[in-house]
């Protein structure tokens, strides 16, 4: 009687430990909106909401803290390192699900592992080493550009579109492609006209997914892109993005000064909240 | 050969499938090119600048030593795991084992764990400023940053361990409660045992992602060269070691060599999780 009762609080115990484990990321998420938002917000108030959104000028010294510039460049840069990624990584999935031989898929599939597992400081050091020369060689100027970021974070965000297609394109029922099979379409035809298109919301789940992670990578593109805080004049010009903000000038900003980079974080964040919404909107679609 | 030939006919049928496919080929051997290119790269320049003074006990500005570096990895990786796998596990456990299927909590738990995974590093990075810096006036310290990469890679050892968890089949569980065995008891001995090599693999996908990161630990541990006497003190790791050879831009020959130390570093500690995710795989 004494140990089935004592067995049955330990019981309860335990399962009122591994709940509250399974609370954990709820509590860092509250936690993390928390500290963010009661330091970036107020900042945001004291410039004023919209002349720190819309603001063109970045000065902390002239106390003049407009963000636009960021803005405008973390969604260039991040559309750049799509247009490059999507079609190169899709093609490339496309490739390892339907065409490639089994030999060459057991090499393929760790290369691309690899190519996810680089640390983004490395492929910052190899952008700074040989993508930015290359740049200054083909096009003049300092190489560091927008151009040169979207290149590089291209490829970085090569694996996660390449993984997310291949694992949707997998997902399409077999019948599907022997139906376009039997109605006379050539292999290349049924793969890219009949399971592309069923394998759309997966693809475009793993897209979002691809420009999270661009818009938060933060390393590799203060390596590369030039920094400079000013509106972006274009393609082969330097740029500054939100995470490149924080990077550069965490380190010895004070006051309003650092709340106005804690706000810069924010905004950051909620771009990020975003996204998520939007990749599980697609996978949820995808379910039904 | 015939097969070739039949493939070839009909690609002079339709040489729109023919484009199609040399696009997917091309591609691939781009991605392939790419990946070449910045590995081959890093292995060529770096070997030749390896030497084993860049090993030695103590960092100076003339020889900037990255065993300080090495390190404060192991130590901040150390205290993260320390952190994050118990918590993580737990969790997982309480997905599977307890939580009844489609609840609200249970759904939440996946939101906000998925959305801490979305989370750029940066964001953590300053999160743990204004927590560990600012709020506990730690300053910069190895425990803040490792804590920071603790909350960080919480998600992805519950993901792992929840994937392996669901692996282990239902026959497990029930065989041990028909030998009377409590609850607890059956997850403790029976269904972690078994789950054990998939929580591993994603324990040490975990570890790639601690030694390769930078901007989370910036501006929580900071960027002192040394190792510091206790965990309070401020370290860099080898990955905030490259970034301020980096942008010293003094050391470029140490750069090749600690960019290839790394490189190897995280690449072996990503090969290592996949075989052991096959070894589950196997049995």
């Amino acid at each position: 009687m004494q140990t089935a009762k004592k067995s049955k609080i330990k019981e309860t115990l335990a399962k009122t430990g591994f709940f509250i484990a399974a609370c954990a990321s709820i509590a860092a998420v509250a936690i993390i909106c928390l500290f963010l938002f009661a330091n970036g917000i107020p900042a945001m108030g004291e410039i004023g909401v919209f002349k720190f959104l819309l603001g063109t000028s970045w000065k902390p010294l002239n106390n003049s803290f407009g963000i636009f510039p960021m803005i405008l460049g973390s969604i260039y840069v991040t559309a750049g390192a799509i247009l490059i990624g999507v079609p190169a990584g899709v093609l490339c999935a496309v490739f390892m699900a339907r065409f490639c031989p089994q030999k060459l898929y057991r090499v393929l599939k760790p290369a691309i592992d690899l190519l996810a597992g680089i640390p983004s400081i490395v492929y910052g050091f190899f952008g700074l080493m040989v993508v930015v020369p290359l740049m200054q060689d083909i096009f003049g100027g300092s190489g560091k550009s927008m151009l040169t970021a979207s290149l590089l974070l291209g490829i970085m965000i090569l694996p996660t579109i390449i993984g997310v297609t291949e694992t949707a394109l997998r997902a399409v029922p077999e019948n599907y492609y022997e139906g376009a099979l039997a109605l006379g379409a050539t292999h290349e035809q049924s793969v890219f006209f009949v399971l592309l298109p069923a394998a759309k919301s997966g693809i475009m789940a793993g897209v979002v997914l691809g420009i999270g992670r661009a818009i938060g990578e933060a390393m590799a593109v203060s390596i590369v892109a030039g920094n400079q805080a000013i509106m972006p004049r274009g393609l082969l010009k330097g740029v500054r993005t939100l995470t490149t903000n924080i990077v550069l000038e965490m380190g010895y900003a004070a006051d309003l000064h650092r709340d106005a980079l804690i706000a810069t974080a924010v905004v950051l964040f909620v771009f990020i909240l975003l996204i998520n919404l939007l990749f599980n909107l697609l996978k949820g679609r995808d379910k039904s | 050969m015939r097969k070739m030939a039949e493939r070839m006919a009909a690609y002079r049928k339709r040489p729109g499938s023919l484009v199609l496919f040399l696009l997917t080929v091309f591609s691939a051997f781009l991605v392939c090119l790419t990946l070449l290119l910045i590995v081959g790269y890093i292995l060529v320049k770096g070997l030749p600048n390896l030497k084993l003074s860049l090993f030695a006990w103590e960092y100076t500005s003339e020889n900037v030593s990255m065993l300080p570096a090495i390190i404060n990895t192991i130590t901040t990786t150390l205290i993260a795991l320390g952190a994050a796998v118990p918590v993580g596990v737990c969790a997982a456990v309480y997905l599977v084992e307890y939580a009844k299927r489609g609840s609200r909590l249970v759904a939440l738990i996946r939101i906000t764990a998925e959305t801490l995974s979305g989370i750029p590093s940066i964001v953590y990075g300053l999160f743990g400023f204004l927590v560990f810096f600012v709020t506990f006036r730690w300053g910069y310290s190895l425990l803040g940053g490792a804590l920071t990469l603790a909350i960080m890679i919480l998600p992805l050892v519950m993901r792992t361990t929840e994937e392996a968890l669901l692996s282990v089949p239902d026959s497990y569980r029930e065989g041990s409660f028909g030998l009377g065995a409590g609850k607890l008891y059956t997850i403790f001995k029976v269904v972690l045992p078994s789950a054990i090599p998939g929580i591993l693999a994603g324990v040490i996908l975990g570890v790639g992602r601690i030694v390769g990161e930078t901007a989370a630990l910036l501006y929580t541990a900071g960027s002192v060269a040394g190792v510091p006497s206790n965990w309070l003190g401020s370290g860099r790791t080898l990955a905030v070691h490259m970034y301020n050879l980096l942008s010293e831009g003094l050391y470029t020959n140490q750069s090749y060599a600690t960019a290839l130390v790394l490189l190897v570093l995280v690449a072996g500690i990503n090969a290592l999780s996949s075989l052991v995710a096959k070894k589950l795989t196997k049995r």
